[in-house]
C-alpha cells in the first residue's frame, strides 16, 4: 500500500528549524509528517494555523499552507478558514500558554461549536520562548521567576476538554512518536473538534517534567487498560489521573453534529471560496425597502 | 414655504414607539416624500422614556430640527417632556384614557385611543394603530396606503386585518372631531424611494459587494448588521456567525479572508478595543478586511445608546506598528452602500484593512434613497496569483513588487503553499530577523499608502463656491451643516461647507485645492477635543478658526450649528 503512494515525507520538508536540539517539538513534528503522508494528503490540502510560543513555530518547518497568527488566537482563525473552505484539512497548533491561557475563551468555545478542526498543543508544562515562565499547566508548586512561592493549581485540558463536551479528547507523548502520529491521524479523520494535548519536554527551561520523568510516568490506554473512550464518565476519571501514571491515548470520542454542519445559517454544500456574487439577490432586497 | 413636518412619537419602551415611528417614516416615503427618522432611546428593554422622531419634507433631508409640529404622546410622561418642544402652532395627540387632566382643545387633540381600539378592533394594545390613523388624516398621507404597510407588517390574517380597523377608526375619528385642525399638505413626488438606515445600507452594500463571511459579537449600535447579514445569508450565501468575544470575531474574519472570501466584522468602539491585535495582524499578513464601527460615546461603556464622534483618531493609530489602512466615515444613507462597496474593493486591491466609520446617529437614522444603482456596482479583487509567476511551484505570499502589492492565492490551489505571519516574514511569508529583509517589507507595505490615496474622493462642497466662512465636518453631521449652511445664507451670512466621508489616507491635494486661503473655517463634529481639526492640522498645516463641539451623547442639530457658529463669529461679524 505504501509503496504506491505519491505522497512522501519529502513533500512536507520545511525550513530550517529554531528550536533547541533535544526538544520535544521535533517528536511532533515528525508524528505530524507521518500523519499526513499516512493520509496521503498533499501540502496544498493542508491548512495548519499557528500562534505563538515555540509550538507556533511548527507550521514554518513544515511544507504546507499556513497562517501563523497572534499568541492565543488560533482556533478563531482555523474555524473560519474551514468555515469558507472545508475542503481544506485544518490544523491548529500552539503550546499550553497560547492555547489554556491567551486563548482559553476561544479554546471552549471551540470545543462547544465542534468546529471540524484538529488542535495540536504542545503541553511543556512551561513557557519556552520567554525563558521559563509558569504556564497554566505547571505543576502546581512549580517554582519559576514569576511563581516564587509556586505555581497554582494547574489547568487540567483533558478533563476540562470532557467537562466542555468536546468531540476527541486525546493526549499524546512526544517521545512515542508512532503513538502519537495514530492520534493526529484518528484526530484528522474524526468529523469535529479534535483536541490533541501532547505532552513534551523542554529540555532547556523545565528541569522537573523531563523527558524521563514523562517516560516513568504514561501508559498506553489501548494497551494497559480496557478503556472505552465511548463512555464520558469513566473518560473524566481518567483525565484526573495524573502523578505516578499519566494516561494517553484517546480519553473520549463522540459523534456530535459539527458547527459548519448544521449551525451555519446556510448549508455549506460547495467551498464558499470562489462563488461568485448573486446580484440578482440584492435587486429583490432592495424592493423590500421601497 | 416648501412642506417641512416633524413629528415625534413619544412613549415609554415596549410601547411601540420605534414601530409606529417606523410605521409613519415609511407611509410617507411611500407618499412620496423625503424623510428623516431617528429614535431616542435608553438601554433598557421596558419603561423609560423613548421617542421617535420623523421630518418629513419635499426636498433632500440629512438631519432633525428641533421644533415639533405635531407630537403623538403614548403616555403621560411624553406631554409633560415634549410639550414645550412643540411649536407654537403644533399639534398634539395624546390619550384622553391615559391623560385625563388635560383638557382636548385647539391644538391639543385627546382621543380615547385605548376606548376605539378595544371598541373596533377587540383589543386596546392597537391604541398606538387608531394614533396612526388620525396622524394620517390630521398631516393628509393616504390612508389606503398606512393600511397596506399596517398588512405587511402584521401580515394579511386576522392581525393584519385588527390593526387596519384600529387605523380607519383613529382616522374617522379625527376627521369628525379635527377637520379644522388638519394641515393642507402638497402632495409628494411619485418616485418609489426606499427607506433604510445606516446599518442596513451597510449590509446591503456588503451583500452587494459579495461578502462571504462576516462574524460579529453584538454590540450598540451595529448589531443589527450582524442581524441583517444572517437574516439574508441562506439567499446570499454567506456564511455569518456569532463569535465569543470581539477578538474571536476579529480573528474569524482574518482566517476567512485568507482562505479566500471577503469578510467583515461590525463592532462598536468598546468592541474595536478588543480588535486591536487583530488589526494589526491583518496588517502585518497583509490581509484584506472590512470593519465597520458604529461609535457610541466612551470611554468604557460610556451611553450605549447615544452618538458620538470619539473615535476617528482612535481608528487611525488602532495598533502598533505601521501599516496602511483605509478609513471611510459615510456621511448619507447612499454613501453607506457605496462606501461598503468601494470598502471591499480597497481592501482586496491593496489586500489592507479598511474601517467604515459610522456612529449611533447614522446607523440608526432611517432616510429615504432613490433605489440603488446596482448596475454601478464594480467588483474588483486585485490583484490574484497565476500559475508560473514568478517559478512554477514557488508562490510568494508577500513577494516584493514595485508598487508593494504581492498577488494572492489562497489555500487549497493545486501545486503550491500559500503562507504568512504575524511576525515579520520574508517573501515567502517565513519568519525572518534579517535587517535587510525587515527595512524591505516595512517599505513595501508602506508604498501601498501613497498608491491607495489616490482612490480617495475629495471632500464634498456645499454652498456658494466663495464664502466668507467654511463649515467642516466629516461623517455623520453632513445633513445637519447642510441645512445650517442654508439657514445661516438665508440670514444674509456668507458660508458653505467642505465635508468628509473618505477621511485615510488624508486626501491632502485635494484638501489643500478646496479649502479657500483666507476665509474663517470652523470645525463641526460630535466630540469633545476637535478630532479632525487635530487630523487637518496635523496633514495639512490648516488650523481652524474654532471648533463647534458637541458631546452630551445627542446628534447635532442645524440649530445648535447656527447659534453656536453665531457665538463664534459675533465679534468679527
Amino acid at each position: 500500500m505504501v509503496a504506491t503512494a505519491k505522497v512522501t515525507q519529502k513533500v512536507y520538508a520545511g525550513g530550517p528549524t529554531a528550536w533547541c536540539p533535544g526538544c520535544g517539538n521535533f517528536g511532533i513534528l515528525s508524528a505530524l509528517k507521518k500523519a499526513l503522508v499516512d493520509l496521503q494528503l498533499e501540502p496544498h490540502q493542508v491548512l495548519m494555523v499557528s500562534g505563538i510560543g515555540q509550538a507556533g513555530k511548527l507550521p514554518h518547518y513544515i511544507r504546507t499552507n499556513g497562517l501563523n497568527v497572534l499568541h492565543g488566537r488560533t482556533l478563531p482563525a482555523a474555524a473560519a478558514a474551514k468555515i469558507v473552505n472545508h475542503d481544506l484539512v485544518v490544523i491548529a497548533v500552539g503550546g499550553d500558554g497560547d492555547g489554556y491561557g491567551e486563548g482559553g475563551n476561544h479554546f471552549l468555545h471551540a470545543m462547544r461549536r465542534n468546529h471540524d478542526i484538529t488542535y495540536l498543543v504542545h503541553d511543556n508544562q512551561i513557557y519556552g520562548l520567554t525563558k521559563g515562565q509558569a504556564s497554566p499547566t505547571s505543576d502546581e508548586g512549580f517554582i519559576t521567576k514569576t511563581t516564587i512561592k509556586g505555581a497554582v493549581d494547574p489547568i487540567n485540558p483533558m478533563a476540562l476538554a470532557i467537562a466542555s463536551n468536546a468531540s476527541f479528547v486525546a493526549r499524546g507523548f512526544s517521545g512515542d512518536m508512532e503513538h502519537l502520529s495514530g492520534l493526529i491521524k484518528a484526530g484528522i479523520q474524526h468529523k469535529g473538534f479534535a483536541l490533541i494535548d501532547i505532552l513534551q519536554p523542554c529540555v532547556t527551561f523545565n528541569r522537573k517534567n523531563t523527558h524521563a520523568w514523562y517516560r516513568e510516568r504514561v501508559y498506553r490506554l489501548d494497551q494497559e487498560s480496557d478503556h472505552d473512550p465511548a463512555d464520558r464518565t469513566t473518560a473524566f476519571t481518567k483525565s484526573l489521573e495524573w502523578g505516578d501514571r499519566i494516561p494517553i491515548g484517546v480519553l473520549y470520542r463522540q459523534e456530535r453534529p459539527v458547527f459548519e454542519d448544521r449551525f451555519l445559517p446556510i448549508t455549506v454544500d460547495q467551498p464558499l471560496v470562489g462563488l461568485s456574487p448573486e446580484p440578482g439577490g440584492v435587486e429583490s432586497l432592495l424592493d423590500e425597502f421601497v | 414655504m416648501a412642506l417641512d413636518i416633524n413629528l415625534m412619537v413619544g412613549g415609554e419602551a415596549g410601547q411601540g414607539v420605534q414601530s409606529i415611528g417606523f410605521i409613519l417614516a415609511k407611509l410617507a416615503a411611500r407618499n412620496g416624500y423625503e424623510v428623516f427618522a431617528d429614535q431616542d432611546y435608553e438601554s433598557r428593554i421596558r419603561g423609560g422614556h423613548n421617542f421617535f422622531r420623523v421630518r418629513i419634507c419635499a426636498s433632500d433631508v440629512g438631519t432633525l430640527t428641533e421644533k415639533v409640529d405635531l407630537l403623538i404622546a403614548l403616555n403621560k410622561d411624553s406631554v409633560l417632556l415634549h410639550s414645550q418642544e412643540m411649536r407654537a402652532d403644533g399639534m398634539m395627540i395624546y390619550d384622553n384614557d391615559a391623560v385625563k387632566d388635560l383638557a382636548s382643545e385647539g391644538n391639543l387633540l385627546g382621543i380615547p385611543l385605548q376606548t376605539l381600539a378595544k371598541e373596533k378592533a377587540g383589543n386596546k394594545i392597537m391604541s398606538n394603530t387608531v394614533a396612526l390613523g388620525a396622524v394620517a388624516y390630521l398631516i393628509a398621507l393616504d390612508l389606503d396606503r398606512l393600511k397596506e404597510l399596517l398588512l405587511e407588517r402584521f401580515g394579511p390574517g386576522e392581525t393584519g386585518e385588527k390593526n387596519t380597523i384600529a387605523a380607519q377608526a383613529g382616522f374617522d375619528h379625527a376627521r369628525e372631531h379635527f377637520e379644522m385642525t388638519a394641515r393642507r399638505v402638497p402632495a409628494g413626488s411619485n418616485g418609489r424611494k426606499m427607506l433604510l438606515n445606516g446599518n442596513e445600507a451597510i449590509v446591503l452594500g456588503a451583500l452587494a459587494a459579495g461578502c462571504r463571511f462576516m462574524a460579529g459579537y453584538p454590540m450598540t449600535p451595529v448589531t443589527p448588521i450582524l442581524e441583517g447579514m444572517t437574516e439574508n445569508a441562506t439567499r446570499m450565501k454567506v456564511a455569518t456567525l456569532q463569535a465569543e468575544d470581539e477578538i474571536a470575531a476579529m480573528l474569524m474574519a482574518i482566517g476567512a479572508s485568507f482562505a479566500g472570501v471577503r469578510a467583515m466584522t461590525a463592532t462598536s468602539g468598546g468592541g474595536f478595543n478588543l480588535m486591536v491585535e487583530g488589526l494589526g495582524l491583518a496588517g502585518m499578513t497583509e490581509t484584506p478586511l472590512v470593519i465597520v464601527e458604529g461609535q457610541r460615546p466612551g470611554p468604557a461603556t460610556g451611553l450605549p445608546t447615544r452618538t458620538e464622534q470619539g473615535d476617528l483618531l482612535f481608528l487611525l493609530h488602532a495598533a502598533h506598528g505601521e501599516f496602511p489602512r483605509v478609513l471611510f466615515a459615510p456621511s448619507t444613507v447612499e454613501e453607506n452602500f457605496w462606501l461598503t462597496v468601494k470598502a471591499f474593493n480597497l481592501a482586496e486591491k491593496y489586500q489592507i484593512p479598511v474601517f467604515i466609520l459610522t456612529d449611533h446617529h447614522m446607523a440608526t437614522s432611517y432616510w429615504t434613497a432613490p433605489k440603488f444603482d446596482l448596475s454601478q456596482v464594480v467588483i474588483d479583487h486585485g490583484r490574484i496569483y497565476s500559475p508560473g509567476v514568478p517559478v512554477d511551484g514557488d508562490y510568494r505570499r508577500h513577494l516584493l513588487s514595485e508598487d508593494g502589492i504581492s498577488p494572492r492565492a489562497f489555500p487549497g490551489t493545486k501545486g503550491i503553499v500559500v503562507f504568512t505571519a504575524g511576525d515579520e516574514h520574508d517573501e515567502h511569508g517565513h519568519i525572518i530577523e534579517d535587517a535587510g529583509m525587515r527595512a524591505a517589507m516595512v517599505e513595501k507595505r508602506l508604498r501601498k499608502t501613497d498608491l491607495v490615496r489616490q482612490e480617495i474622493a475629495a471632500p464634498k462642497t456645499y454652498g456658494p463656491e466663495k464664502a466668507d466662512i467654511t463649515l467642516l465636518g466629516w461623517g455623520s453631521t453632513f445633513g445637519a451643516i447642510r441645512e445650517a449652511v442654508d439657514r445661516l445664507c438665508h440670514e444674509g451670512m456668507n458660508v458653505n461647507c467642505c465635508h468628509f466621508a473618505e477621511i485615510w489616507p488624508f486626501p491632502v491635494g485635494a484638501v489643500e485645492e478646496v479649502l479657500a486661503k483666507g476665509n474663517r473655517k470652523y470645525m463641526v463634529e460630535n466630540n469633545a477635543t476637535g478630532q479632525m481639526a487635530q487630523l487637518l492640522r496635523a496633514q495639512t498645516c490648516i488650523r481652524v478658526d474654532g471648533c463647534i463641539l458637541k458631546y452630551d451623547g445627542r446628534p447635532i442639530s442645524p440649530r445648535f450649528i447656527v447659534d453656536q457658529l453665531k457665538k463664534e463669529v459675533g465679534a468679527v461679524w
